[in-house]
């Protein structure tokens, strides 16, 4: 890997599409002016009252990661409470040789909130398709890629694949397709899901507030929601095309999800997009905030780094090595103890191995990106009619692999202590 | 039967609060006054007469903490 | 950063951090405790007038000092909202600190009755500070009641036992986004430092200086107590060693770039 590469090449070629497709997508990647305002609201979106967004982002550009000493990263580290000045030091690069003492502290915090339990999961992609063209992602519209959305009874024979590999969580998945993928088709997704798993979540579009009470009737009771960038300027130069390019309703859709009567949200910056530093700084403060705002409310965050998709080997994280990551995940820990904290199969199996002894709660396990291919991937059936893939995974281990290797650290794995209520 | 400030006051009766206010040697700019459990704003202490079956509180500040 | 430290209650700005309370000593001694405590902020009981006094304790508070009346005496919502509406009558402003007890032999706040009224007042334009007992869920439910500052007990009122209750209003501390003012029971002047270096916006201070061999001093010992601990708070106190090794294996060999 190129150590000094300073951005992604992300735009992919596709000799498939029709002339006016081309012409669409060159004009969109190349003219500025050709896209739309990312800080409209377009037509079908709520607007909620809600000052959290000029709270975080003013935070965020505000921070200067470069000013912070070893002095105040020491002073971080010895300070009960974390404060948020505390948690600008710990992010900062004057914190990288002291990853070994943020270790220790955030070790002591997540044991401390979650004794000695790790959380396992299986996220579940229904469909990939998706309307919007969001550079660096698989499934955006304009790549070349296998479609698929599952019908209902292909999800079930899912559920009952992964069910009977003892998986008691699931996370749903689309792509970003309000046309192909309903709230109605996920909704009827979810109630199945309620039959074979315990903890129901979702990882779709955003949707308004109605939506996400019915999606919560339906039986899901986690919503996340990945901000990518939370640099507007940066976002509107990645999310050329689609709902997903509006900026603050992506941003307040986590908001909306608990007005809507979620248990729980989640959080994440795509690692890699932008300035990691600030954009770990945005994510935690938008939990922050909101857990303040909402304090009923179960709170999580991702930590996901740029990989590889299909048609492009070459995307990369940049300067996110794993010791920026880990690092990023030690400042989470120590500034927010409660929130839960998942490393997803992006990550290799040593790194998250470390990571759930320091910080990590949630890991997924026996995991595809493709659709329809759990059968294939778990019983080594031959794969029929697939749905390509969103990322590379990196970690492919099974759940029982999983359970074994977290008992193997001295942590106890868990796969589920829900009750919907 | 008139009550103000818990004692019982039939002399007040047919009294504008003013009269009865200035009477008695109150500070008007140092209190307040209650008829029936509602605030006579000291606009009107000229034009309210004290009448039978009245409950009166006139307050002050006093130390407190 | 020091130097200009003011803090903001419904849109006043104070830069001393002592309120001064009124009860239980001398009209006489009112002035001098103010000047000497340097406070801004100083509370007042409603009471039946007795015209019998010829002496009103509005005469003996300098020019200048905001009055914040309390609702001392009502047992329940209502009552504190019908003090409260008298004793802005007497157009001393809109400040208000609510304190509900219904309870005679600890003196305990009522926070339930204290969020009704919260709200009533708040919405009547009062400029509200609800005394409270330190509970995290009261303390949420009376911010979005309207309140401006939250105050929480440190001890039963007038037992000068200090900070009793420290674990739960550093809670407070941290988690509600109010001035959160510590009342009732700070006995010493080191008690009213330790709460501002927790981060406290304000002392609230009665009993402690009313009981005192002399309140003047008195009261400037707390203001020079609550300036040091809000000084101390604002520096970022220095760490505490803890015992306990360090692990041999490290948590990060793990990690490679």
């Amino acid at each position: 890997m190129d150590t000094n590469q300073k951005e992604n090449d992300f735009i992919i070629q596709n000799g498939k599409l029709s002339p006016a497709a081309l012409k669409r997508k060159t004009e969109l990647e190349n003219n500025p002016a050709s896209r739309t305002d990312h800080m409209a609201y377009l037509p079908d979106m709520e607007q909620i009252s809600s000052d959290i967004r000029d709270k975080v982002l003013a935070a965020m550009n505000a921070y200067e990661p470069d000013k912070y000493t070893a002095r105040d990263v020491l002073a971080a580290l010895s300070h009960d409470r974390c404060s948020i000045e505390d948690f600008k030091a710990l992010l900062s690069p004057a914190a990288e040789p002291f990853l070994e003492k943020m270790a220790q502290r955030a070790e002591r915090e997540t044991r401390n909130h979650f004794g000695n339990s790790t959380y396992i999961f299986t996220p579940l992609y229904i469909a990939n398709y998706c309307e919007n063209y969001c550079v660096y992602c698989g499934f955006n519209c304009y790549n070349d890629i296998h479609r698929k959305q599952l019908s209902m009874e292909e999800i079930e024979h899912e559920m009952k694949v992964i069910a009977d590999s003892g998986i008691e969580e699931i996370l749903m998945l689309t792509g970003e397709s309000k046309s192909k993928s309903s709230i109605t088709y996920i909704g009827d997704a979810c109630r199945l899901a309620k039959k074979y798993f315990r903890n129901v979540g979702l990882e779709i579009y955003p949707c308004n507030t109605k939506d996400y009470a019915y999606l919560h009737e339906c039986g899901a009771d986690y919503v996340t929601v990945f901000q990518e960038t939370y640099n507007a300027d940066k976002y509107e130069t990645l999310h050329l095309m689609g709902h997903k390019r509006v900026f603050p309703y992506r941003f307040e859709a986590q908001e909306r999800a608990l007005m809507g009567g979620m248990r729980g949200v989640g959080f994440s910056a795509l690692l890699g997009l932008s300035d990691f530093r600030k954009d770990a700084l945005a994510t935690a403060l938008h939990v922050y905030y909101l857990q303040r705002k909402y304090p009923h409310a179960e709170m999580s965050l991702s930590c996901p780094r740029l990989r590889p998709i299909i048609n492009n080997e070459k995307i990369n994280p940049l300067d996110v090595h794993e010791k920026q990551l880990c690092q990023v995940l030690c400042a989470y820990r120590i500034f927010l103890p409660y929130a839960g904290i998942t490393v997803s199969s992006r990550e290799s199996a040593s790194f998250r191995n470390g990571i759930i002894k320091i910080a990590c709660t949630k890991v997924s396990a026996g995991v595809s990106t493709g659709i329809g291919d759990h059968e294939a991937k778990y019983e080594g059936s031959e794969e029929k009619d697939c749905g390509d893939e969103q990322f590379e995974i990196a970690d492919t281990r099974s759940l029982k692999q999983m359970y074994d290797d977290i008992k193997q650290q001295g942590l106890w794995p868990v796969l589920n202590d829900y009750l919907y209520v | 039967m008139i009550q103000i400030n818990g004692n019982e006051a039939m002399q007040a009766d047919g009294m504008s609060i003013a009269d009865y206010l200035l009477s008695e040697g109150y500070v008007l700019s140092h209190i307040a006054v209650e008829r029936n459990e509602v605030i006579v704003s000291k606009k009107d202490y000229a034009d309210t007469r004290i009448q039978d079956g009245d409950v009166i509180e006139i307050v002050q500040f006093m130390g407190g903490g | 950063m020091i130097e200009n430290d003011t803090f903001t209650l419904g849109g006043h700005t104070f830069s001393s951090r002592f309120i001064l309370g009124s009860g239980k000593y001398n009209l006489d001694l009112i002035r001098a405790a103010v000047s000497d405590a340097g406070a801004q902020i100083i509370t007042l009981a409603v009471r039946r007038a007795n015209t019998k006094d010829s002496e009103n304790i509005l005469d003996y508070i300098p020019e200048g000092v905001t009055l914040l009346p309390n609702t001392s005496g009502a047992r329940n919502a209502d009552e504190a909202v019908r003090i409260a509406r008298l004793a802005r009558e007497m157009g001393c402003g809109d400040f208000v600190k609510i304190e509900i007890m219904h309870d005679s032999k600890y003196l305990l706040p009522d926070n339930y009755e204290t969020i009704k009224a919260t709200e009533i007042l708040a919405k009547e334009g009062f400029i509200v500070m609800p005394y409270m007992y330190p509970d995290l869920n009261a303390a949420r439910d009376l911010v979005n009641a309207g309140a401006a500052s939250i105050m929480p007990l440190a001890s039963p009122i007038g037992s000068n036992k200090g900070l009793a209750t420290k674990e739960f209003i550093q809670i407070l501390i941290d988690e509600i986004d109010l001035p959160v003012i510590v009342d009732a029971g700070i006995g010493k002047p080191s008690q009213a430092c330790e709460a501002m270096e927790m981060g406290a916006a304000a002392i609230m201070a009665n009993t402690a200086i009313a009981t005192a061999g002399n309140i003047p001093e008195m009261a400037k010992a707390f203001g020079l107590a609550i300036e040091a601990g809000r000084r101390a708070y604002l520096s970022g106190l220095g760490r505490v060693l803890n015992k306990g090794g360090e692990a041999s294996d490290p948590l990060t060999g793990f990690l490679h770039n």
